[in-house]
């Protein structure tokens, strides 16, 4: 294959195409009139406007993070617009009413949304610009007592859920971008499991930005009460655009006692242009979840493909006693891309537990950061982690880094600590091939065989999904 | 003819290794080709697998008849070629019954029969280890990750008895066995061997030729060869060095 046709593929991402709708956009820019307006489309209760201000007020306080290891131009907030949405009637009785465009949309994402075709056994809430346009599976949920709904709805249905936990994991002053969110975000999910219940179905959330202009401020809040559990998983695409879109969002978890939350995230944003850095993606995200109850257990688990720029450290606070957070990444970089990723493990309580396993696939001239904290506070007696971070070089030309920091504050504490370079290369391809395993074959066992232990902490409807994305992205960058 | 190579040039980094190579092997013989260090042996074993890192300049490769010089490795593999590597590479995540599992399946695919079950599979692989005489713990560890050197080339020989080829080429496939060793990979070969396959050895040493007697020896030096026999032209060279030719 010629460079030029092997380029051209590279560039030809899959989601990369835009859906022409009529949209209700505000215009580009940001100032507490912009905050205000935001508020006032959503018919927010008092309460919201105040944190949402509160926020801006924090925001226009903060700079903008230089720690990371990532370079990027400047980034104006001022050309980028914090509200657009698909312009539809009043409100929509069922999924069938959105516009055929948009169904189109995510029939080509392979999300099909109509209930004849829906994906088996998940529940999918989908989030187009900057809302959310409906969620499928509702009668199931309904009955198991469920709450999936977009979070601008659950503002109306539960204030008081909200109220009490919107920004108790990610204050709103948190940090840069936790702040943008905090006063400008539009919509995302809102996931509640009342005390004992199993969510019967995985749930999930789809993100789709198309508009050009357009940041994409979601904020997800997700509540597990005592001895609940449920399983969450987030996708997300973009078109290909030659500007740089921005997308801030903040997920905050709670689990009470004996709760458990398993969060999945695919991350397929357009990362730009292979070959000039042209376009992508700028992705800095806050998670954080809290095990507040006893013996509750919070899983991170992602896999992180696309974004020109990644910034996110999805964390957990333990503590509760006996609490356990988790943490399985796989972050691949490949073209120009850039990610400074991983996670914080705060240890509050007794005999709190953590794992962490990153694995970080770099191609082509791309940067791969792991940046952790493993933190054990004076009451954390009988504290653990353990942590394994695995780099994975893919050429010559990119680079990986970690950057793990340890505190611990009560000797009772016992971190372990393993870390790995490796770099797949020719010779492994070869003798894969020289087997009778084409060539796609042989990156996706070599990759797969890296990225174990992380796929198989992904629901199963997305291992594979998964695993594929992971090959397609490193095809052309082997050799 | 099962392999008839013709005026074969090879390079690699622009530097000529193979320079007018020229070999016919029939069903059902056996090929010695040994020569000094940097002669060109396994860029040959190479360049016939389909390596890309090799260059061919010049003149032809023919498997049964069709030219192979355009194909790709796993191409080739389905055609019916095998190279038994001097350094078997680790590929740590996969595990062993995995990887032949997906090889065989891939020759299974490739010639148009469905692939076997995994429980089929392995039901298969334990016969196959029974002649290279490997443990049932070889299934489960990954891909030549921690294996000694005899462990490796007995896992090559373990490969060639699971894919069935019809020309196998091992190169230096002796080098770094103890003597009991040889022996089991030997055997091993031994049995695969048939009227209808046939097989490429190069090797440094005679003491291979001891257990797998060739029908041919060829001595290769820059490139090309530059002497042919029986087996009695390896126990000269044995005897008398390469320096003598």
């Amino acid at each position: 294959m010629s460079t030029d046709t092997l380029l051209k593929e590279r560039a030809n991402y899959k989601y990369g195409f835009v859906t022409s709708i009529e949209t209700d956009t505000l215009p580009k820019g940001l100032s507490e009139e912009t905050v205000r307006a935001i508020s006032a489309k959503k018919n927010e209760p008092a309460f919201l406007l105040e944190f949402r201000l509160k926020a801006y007020a924090k925001f226009q306080q903060m700079q903008e993070p230089k720690w990371a290891n990532l370079r990027y131009p400047p980034i104006d907030y001022q050309e980028i617009c914090y509200y657009s949405a698909p312009k539809k009637k009043q409100s929509l009785e069922s999924l069938d009413e959105v516009d055929p465009e948009i169904l189109k949309t995510f029939e080509r994402l392979g999300i099909p949304l109509d209930e004849q075709k829906r994906l088996a056994n998940v529940a999918v809430d989908v989030v187009f610009d900057s809302v959310s346009l409906g969620t499928t599976f509702q009668k199931t949920l309904k009955e198991a007592g469920v709450v999936l709904c977009p979070i601008s709805e659950a503002i109306h249905l539960y204030p008081e859920l909200i109220e009490k936990y919107l920004g108790s994991v990610v204050p709103a002053g948190d940090n840069f971008f936790a702040a943008l969110n905090s006063a400008v975000f539009s919509d995302g999910s809102f996931v509640y499991i009342p005390k004992g219940v199993r969510a019967p179905i995985e749930l999930s959330t789809y993100f789709r930005i198309n508009d050009k202009q357009s940041g994409q401020f979601e904020r997800t809040l997700i509540i597990a009460e005592e001895d609940s559990y449920v399983s969450y998983l987030e996708g997300c695409t973009a078109p290909a655009f030659d500007n740089n879109q921005l997308h801030a969002a903040v997920v905050e978890l709670i689990a009470l006692d004996r709760a458990e939350i398993k969060y999945a995230t695919v991350q397929n944003w357009y990362s730009g242009h292979p070959e000039t850095g042209v376009g992508g993606i700028f992705n800095f995200v806050t998670k954080r979840g809290r095990c507040q109850g006893y013996r509750s257990k919070i899983t991170w688990s992602q896999v992180e493909a696309g974004a020109a720029i990644t910034w996110k450290y999805p964390s957990c606070i333990l503590q509760g006693d006996e609490s356990v957070g988790e943490f399985y990444s796989v972050a691949l970089t490949s073209g120009k891309m850039q990610a400074d990723t991983g996670t914080k493990m705060i240890h509050l309580g007794k005999n709190t537990r953590s794992t962490i396993v990153s694995k970080g696939i770099s191609a082509d001239c791309s940067h791969n950061t792991y940046r952790g904290l493993v933190k054990m506070g004076p009451r954390a007696e009988g504290a653990r982690n353990y942590t394994q971070c695995d780099s994975m070089l893919v050429g010559n030309q990119c680079s990986a880094n970690t950057f793990p920091c340890i505190e611990v504050a009560h000797e009772t504490g016992q971190i372990e600590h393993e870390a790995s370079t490796s770099k797949m290369n020719e010779e492994q391809l070869f003798y894969l091939q020289a087997r009778g395993i084409a060539r796609e074959d042989a990156i996706n066992l070599i990759v797969s065989g890296f990225c174990k232990d992380v796929i198989r902490e992904l629901p199963l409807e997305f291992a594979v999904e998964a695993q594929k994305l992971l090959a397609l992205k490193l095809e052309n960058s082997v050799g | 003819m099962m392999l008839r190579i013709k005026e074969l040039q090879a390079l690699i980094d622009g530097k000529a290794i193979l320079k007018g190579f020229d070999l016919h092997v029939r069903k059902g013989e056996i090929h010695a080709i040994m020569g000094p260090n940097g002669a060109g042996k396994s860029t040959l074993a190479r360049v016939l697998s389909g390596d890309p890192t090799y260059e061919v300049a010049g003149g032809e490769i023919l498997f049964e008849e069709q030219s192979i010089v355009e194909l790709s490795p796993e191409e080739r593999s389905h055609l019916g070629l095998f190279m038994s590597f001097q350094y078997p590479v680790e590929i740590p995540g996969i595990g062993n019954l995995q990887f032949l599992h997906a090889a065989h399946s891939a020759q299974c695919k490739a010639k148009g029969q469905s692939p076997l079950s995994e429980a089929e599979f392995d039901a298969f692989l334990s016969e196959k280890m029974q002649l290279v005489d490997v443990a049932c713990g070889f299934k489960s560890r990954g891909l030549n990750v921690g294996f000694s050197g005899g462990e490796k080339k007995r896992n090559e020989i373990l490969q060639m008895a699971v894919l069935e080829p019809k020309l196998a080429i091992l190169d230096e496939t002796d080098s770094g066995l103890d003597i009991d060793a040889m022996r089991i990979v030997a055997k091993g070969v031994n049995s695969l061997m048939g009227p209808d396959n046939a097989l490429i050895l190069i090797t440094h040493y005679q003491r291979l030729l001891d257990y797998i007697r060739p029908d041919f020896v060829h001595v290769v030096k820059e490139g090309k060869i530059v002497a042919s026999g029986g087996p009695e032209l390896a126990l000269a060279l044995e005897e008398k060095g390469y320096d003598w030719l």
